[in-house]
């Protein structure tokens, strides 16, 4: 195995006010990051991710152990030094004033510039680099103050990558953005990570893009241990599935996502062809109830999704009676008559 | 603003609204010179100033000895008040910090009041520093600015967060702003008086042989902070990730804090409290240069406060009359409304620290 590019020893992290009182949130962590590969570290909230990623960006001092980047402690190396290694990209809502996201990036390269902050031709050529990279050419010129949150989200990634950092430390990158700017922020971290050499590390909520987009995932639970691995690997062996299930919440080990659960509230027949009858089983689903397919068991209640000259129509069978239903909110009105009498009036 | 006017990266338009801001603050500079109880025509300005005999053997004398170290003075109290303003502004991203955010005017104040108004008639220093600009005012401004300031200094070093600064900056005012009111509440209606014009500020007490300490001090804060335009940029995203691009944010920060100790202080000492020109100065040059760049703000800060401070110290005067206004007064009653206006007109605070 190569050498790693970041490498923590019996790491312990958490906060010390004053000298005598000091709260461990995670000990023993022992991890590596590779070059080349993207990480994303999930956990609960409160588990202790920010204080991971803080420590590991060289701003919050362990409380034990050691993090080794690139064979030199991180906690000894100098401000200017530990730049040119590590970028971060941070929660907090950057707010700059009035710069031009180009003067933003530019910022990124203040570890190599002279007193001034003077540019050099090959600055300059790095700047446009790192905005090519997170496809924010063309954003150039705009004020950072008036672009939308995946906008942002780019820029502050340019930024970053204007350090020309072997590390790249991202914390909840995608949060306030909407699935499509997600996905896309996610597919520039995983190209950064593939082309370029560099280890990306990102905490997440997003477990669906975590599965489907990281090389490796690092499982922090609530108190720890943490634990690492192929994201495959660790739905198979249940250690996903054991940090965020909890009351009501179910993981699907099939469809790779989480479900909503709730108290069965009683059993239906679903037959029908197509969209309409596979979200009208979503819809009584969610209702809590169990849905029967063609060839399950038998219940009281029988719903049919037919087509009728292009229109989906829902007929409910209950107590030998059918009737027919135009919509499938009013289907699902009629389900819940048949159950709950009183309570539909 | 629309979207597509983003400043230009490089941009010489604003290195030529620079040249004329330094024009500006020229003009103004003989102007103000010109201008007083007695009017000297311009020619006669330009020609005492370049080694010539006037006309009128009083006029070199009014000039060189009185409106000339008035004019620099104001030329300097204005540039630093801004550039200091401008630096809270940034270290603490708050748009309303300003010179005095740290305590500082508040412990002049403290230091002149102790001075003024508990003497007391009996060890005959109160006929001494009823007078104006009088250096035992000065003595007294300085050490309270450096009590203050020591204090803020030694306690900063220690913090994590700067918005803890801030607290301790204002409970300080509160503090000292108590002591002054006990000690005006056991003082004689003539030391309130003397105590109150200190309050009102002004240039004119400023003599050439004090303005040789003065000019000197400011300089080098001045050069202080263009020093420090570098990191003041990368702290424009907060200290996390200024610490990130490798700046060192508690020795900037120390720096940063000294460089303001002593420009405010200094000028406070010698000119009083100013108010006004720090907080505003700042918000005008954003608004002209529609740029966060420190690269352009400091110099533009600079040139900008000297303007303003030269126009509030020629209004005070009341050109033609005889009569005198309180500078405080003028700065903020003239000044106030068109800082409005702009900031309104713009929306450039919104822009420039957005909650």
């Amino acid at each position: 195995m190569s050498e790693p590019l970041l490498e923590t020893h019996d790491l312990a992290i958490g906060y010390q006010s004053r000298s005598t009182t000091r709260r461990v949130v995670v000990a023993s962590i022992n991890l590596r990051l590779e070059a080349g590969e993207l990480v994303c570290l999930l956990g609960p909230n409160g588990a202790g991710k920010s204080t991971l990623l803080r420590t590991l960006a060289g701003m919050q001092a362990p409380l034990q152990g050691q993090i080794q980047i690139m064979g030199t402690d991180l906690y000894r190396l100098s401000p200017i030094d530990r730049a040119r290694r590590l970028g971060v990209v941070l929660t907090d809502r950057a707010e700059v004033g009035a710069l031009s996201v180009r003067a933003l990036v530019a910022l990124g390269r203040y570890p190599y510039t002279d007193w001034a902050g003077r540019l050099t031709a090959a600055d300059e050529i790095c700047i446009d680099q790192a905005l090519a990279a997170v496809g924010a050419t063309a954003l150039a010129l705009r004020l950072f103050g008036q672009l939308s949150d995946g906008e942002r989200q780019k820029a502050l990634i340019a930024r970053a990558l204007a350090q020309e950092p072997n590390l790249l430390l991202l914390d909840e990158p995608t949060a306030f953005l909407d699935w499509p700017r997600r996905v896309e922020i996610m597919g520039i971290l995983r190209r950064l990570a593939r082309e370029s050499g560099r280890a990306v590390l990102l905490s997440t909520h997003d477990l669906d893009l975590a599965l489907r987009g990281a090389d490796r995932l690092w499982l922090l639970p609530p108190g720890g241990p943490i634990r690492a691995g192929m994201p495959e690997e660790l739905v198979l062996d249940g250690a996903f599935q054991a940090v965020f299930e909890s009351a009501g919440v179910e993981f699907d080990s099939h469809g790779g996502h989480f479900k909503v659960h709730n108290p069965a509230r009683g059993c239906v027949d679903l037959t029908g062809q197509g969209l309409p009858a596979l979200w009208t089983g979503r819809a009584l689903e969610r209702e809590g109830f169990i849905v029967n397919g063609p060839d399950g068991p038998r219940s009281a209640l029988h719903i049919e999704v037919h087509n009728q000259s292009g229109q989906p129509i829902w007929r409910l069978r209950h107590a030998e009676t059918w009737q027919d239903y135009p919509t499938l909110s009013q289907a699902m009105s009629g389900v819940k008559a048949c159950f709950f009498p009183a309570i539909a009036g | 603003m629309p979207i597509g006017s983003a400043p230009s990266y490089n941009g010489s338009r604003q290195i030529a609204t620079l040249g004329g801001l330094a024009l500006a603050l020229l003009a103004a500079f003989v102007f103000s010179l010109a201008l007083g109880s007695i009017h000297i025509p311009l020619s006669e300005i330009v020609t005492i100033l370049t080694g010539g005999e006037s006309a009128k053997a009083s006029w070199s004398h009014i000039v060189l000895t009185f409106r000339l170290p008035k004019a620099i003075t104001a030329v300097l109290a204005g540039a630093a008040l801004a550039v200091s303003g401008l630096q809270m502004q940034t270290l603490f991203r708050n748009p309303l910090a300003d010179p005095f955010i740290l305590g500082i005017s508040a412990g002049a104040s403290l230091g002149v009041a102790l001075v003024v108004l508990s003497t007391g008639a009996a060890t005959g220093f109160l006929s001494s520093v009823g007078l104006f600009g009088d250096l035992g005012l000065i003595m007294a401004a300085v050490s309270g600015a450096a009590a203050v300031t020591g204090l803020v200094m030694l306690i900063a070093q220690r913090m994590q967060q700067a918005m803890t600064l801030l607290l301790l900056g204002l409970m300080m005012a509160y503090a000292t702003g108590a002591v002054v009111s006990i000690l005006i509440y056991f003082s004689v209606p003539e030391q309130i008086q003397a105590y109150i014009a200190w309050t009102f500020g002004s240039f004119g007490g400023v003599t050439r042989r004090q303005l040789g300490i003065l000019a000197p001090v400011i300089g080098a804060g001045l050069l202080l902070a263009g020093l420090l335009t570098k990191p003041l940029n990368a702290l424009l995203m907060g200290e996390a990730y200024a610490q990130s691009m490798g700046v060192n944010v508690r020795q900037v920060r120390f720096w940063l804090i000294a460089g303001t100790s002593v420009l405010a202080g200094a000028v406070t000492a010698f000119c009083g409290p100013i108010a006004f020109l720090g907080v505003a100065v700042p918000h005008l040059c954003r608004s002209l240069f529609n740029t966060s760049d420190h690269r352009i703000l400091v110099p533009a800060s600079m040139l900008m406060g000297g303007l303003i401070a030269l126009l509030a110290d020629v209004i005070a005067a009341v050109p033609g009359s005889q009569a005198i206004l309180p500078l405080n007064a003028v700065t903020a009653l003239l000044g106030a409304p068109v800082v409005m206006w702009i900031i309104l007109r713009r929306d450039n605070v919104r822009a420039a620290f957005a909650t």
